[in-house]
């Protein structure tokens, strides 16, 4: 970039705040664009619309409609910060002749991080032991609080891409059985280096796994993948974990199996809305662990301390 | 066996606190005449004589001289788990009663709960939970970050069954893996998991992001972590106690925690457990405490059952014993 020419305008939706840019980030993303907020853009859309060649997507922010294409003239790129694009219209996007990217291997390992850390707390139930342990009514500890093993046990991955295939690489070194189903079947070499067997039928992998863990993209297609008849195809000593998205389980039934004890429990990292309303009506957040558990976490999936987070760079590099 | 009676085993109490689960007992009925120490107390004179073995469970019943005087007959104590910083030793073998545990039936839910406790603690997990359901939460901020685990720097202090356990765990999330250890392991075993010895444990606690302890406890690792090593420790560092409450020394870490010397700890053991309710470590927040469980398993309970029970048949039937402790 010679000096004298200006940095390419990047339209970001805040800095700070509830789910603006981070900002540790600025300095970076500073020293290669010119950063265009929301408010400046809108307060100033004449000038500033020819000046931005590309969106910073960071938490589905700012949101992409055919008014915003439509008033931006010179723009080239948008990137998505993590891996799902399920709230993106990909088609309207590229109808105006606009390129998309997202971050997925960036997010693969900590989202599969995420993935064993609820397994790992779900299976010891370290939610629950938390609060015997904190609680103020605690006077001894219980003999029969017990567990269930991880070590050995059998593990469904539903949806074995980039992140689905770092969760059987981890759970492999806990001697864990692995069963996977997908779309297409991976090479033997990947399958051997995982220790992991291919399931063509959902339906196997449900009937046999200890814990199902949910590591698919939302599509029309996995919309309620589990549904009242997965969970009963369950053992009814089993975990369901999903990291993916809330709209892949049919929430209504997850509350029903729960409470009914169909499965043992239930850890989810996302959920349909996030956060769930807090209403009575909503009956996930008030399960306590007595026949199911619930671990509900907000969507740590890929979110690192890190100042200079490689979905950074990623988003970066693409413009 | 026709005709012949069972062996008298003292065992604490069935069921309730801390007594042997019911469905233990059923198992242990088939093979010993099991005496609680109720009955035990009612009829001591005739009862005293009978006992052969004690089936300690959860530390209990609490072994003393008083009661080894009593038991004339007694050939053999089988301590459930591990650890047996409880146990007399030295009184034990001076009155000829030999001694067992069951240590490596809970290395791996250990190690599994070793890693339960970093990736909990790291990525907030409980914390997070208390946001996602708190009636209080109206969005998730996008602020609220957690610090990763793969790719980070693990030091295993202690790297003995368990702690190899946890290494090969970690290795798996492409952590980088030191260790200390009184002996060093060797060159094929510290290969396999890609672990790098570190002689003194001030250059292991200076690199790792996370300290996890998995030392037995003993009068040299008594207080093994204090305030010089807590200072010695990354500010950006957890440290993850799977090993005694005795081996940290409980106030210099709260001083620690509450002058963000390090940024966590995750801890399944503390001393005592419980802790008093008023205890500084209860209220922090970059604190994850568990209930001692790091074997609280179905499956490996049941395993430590079938341990105790062979180690007490080979006692009483004057061979080798499985899983003997010795002095």
């Amino acid at each position: 970039m010679d000096i004298g020419e200006e940095l390419p305008g990047l339209l970001v939706n805040e800095i700070g705040g509830m789910h603006g840019i981070l900002h540790d980030h600025v300095e970076f993303l500073k020293k290669h664009f010119c950063l265009i907020t929301i408010k400046e853009f809108l307060e100033n859309k004449k000038n500033m619309s020819k000046k931005v060649q590309a969106v910073y997507l960071w938490w589905h922010k700012p949101v992409i409609d055919r008014d915003l294409l439509q008033s931006l003239p010179n723009l080239k790129v948008i990137a998505n910060s993590g891996v799902g694009m399920d709230h993106l219209d990909l088609k309207l996007v590229a109808s105006f002749g606009v390129k998309m990217a997202n971050a997925p291997c960036a997010v693969s390992s900590s989202t599969a991080d995420t993935g064993m850390a609820l397994l790992l707390a779900s299976a010891r139930r370290l939610v629950e032991g938390y609060h015997v342990a904190v609680s103020p009514s605690t006077e001894y500890y219980e003999a029969d609080f017990l567990g269930v093993e991880v070590t050995g046990a059998t593990l469904g991955i539903l949806g074995m891409g980039s992140i689905g295939y770092k969760i059987a690489l981890r759970a492999k070194a806990f001697e864990m059985k692995i069963l996977y189903h997908n779309r297409t079947r991976r090479k033997e070499q990947e399958e051997q280096a995982v220790g992991a067997s291919y399931c063509e039928k959902i339906e196997d992998l449900l009937c046999q796994a200890d814990f199902v863990m949910v590591v698919v993209s939302l599509t029309p297609q996995t919309h309620k993948l589990i549904g009242k008849r997965e969970m009963e195809l369950m053992k009814p000593t089993a975990t369901l974990i999903n990291i993916s998205r809330g709209a892949v389980v049919d929430q209504e039934a997850l509350v029903i199996a729960l409470r009914a004890g169909v499965i043992r429990a239930a850890a989810l990292d996302v959920t349909y809305p996030e956060p769930l309303p807090r209403s009575p009506s909503h009956l996930l957040l008030f399960l306590r662990s007595t026949a199911g558990g619930l671990s509900g976490t907000q969507p740590v999936g890929s979110g690192d301390a890190s100042p200079t987070a490689p979905g950074l760079h990623v988003c970066v590099k693409l413009l | 066996m026709e005709g012949q009676e069972l062996p008298c085993v003292l065992i604490d109490c069935i069921g309730g606190k801390h007594g042997v689960y019911e469905d233990h007992a059923e198992f242990l009925k088939e093979r010993f005449c099991l005496i609680t120490m109720k009955e035990y107390l009612e009829n001591k004179n005739f009862l005293g004589k009978k006992i052969r073995a004690i089936y300690m469970w959860y530390h209990k019943p609490v072994i003393n001289e008083e009661l080894l005087q009593s038991l004339p007959n007694l050939k053999i104590v089988a301590s459930s788990g591990v650890g047996i910083d409880h146990l007399d030793l030295n009184l034990l073998s001076s009155y000829g009663v030999k001694v067992s545990n069951t240590p490596f039936i809970v290395s791996t839910d250990t190690a599994d709960l070793g890693m339960a406790l970093m990736l909990a603690s790291s990525r907030r997990l409980v914390e997070g939970h208390q946001m996602a359901i708190s009636p209080d939460t109206e969005y998730f901020p996008a602020n609220w970050l957690g610090a990763e685990v793969s790719g980070a720097t693990l030091g295993i202090i202690g790297m003995g069954t368990i702690g190899y356990k946890v290494a090969e765990r970690a290795k798996a999330f492409e952590m980088k893996i030191l260790y200390h250890n009184r002996k060093q392991r060797n060159k094929e075993e510290e290969c396999a998991v890609g672990a790098t010895y570190c002689k003194k444990m001030d250059d292991l606690l200076q690199q790792a992001d996370f300290v996890m302890l998995a030392v037995n406890l003993t009068p040299q690792t008594h207080k093994l972590i204090g305030k010089r090593e807590l200072q010695l420790m990354k500010p950006t560092a957890i440290l993850i106690n799977i090993s005694r409450g005795l081996v940290v020394d409980q106030d210099a870490l709260v001083e620690a925690l509450q002058n963000k010397v390090i940024k966590a700890a995750a801890l399944d053991v503390t001393y005592p457990e419980p802790l008093p309710r008023d205890h500084p470590l209860l209220k922090l927040k970059n604190v994850v405490i568990t209930p001692h469980i790091g074997s609280a398993t179905v499956k490996t309970r049941h395993l430590m059952k079938e341990n105790m029970t062979e180690s007490i048949q080979a006692g009483l039937a004057g061979l080798p014993i499985p899983n003997e402790v010795l002095l």
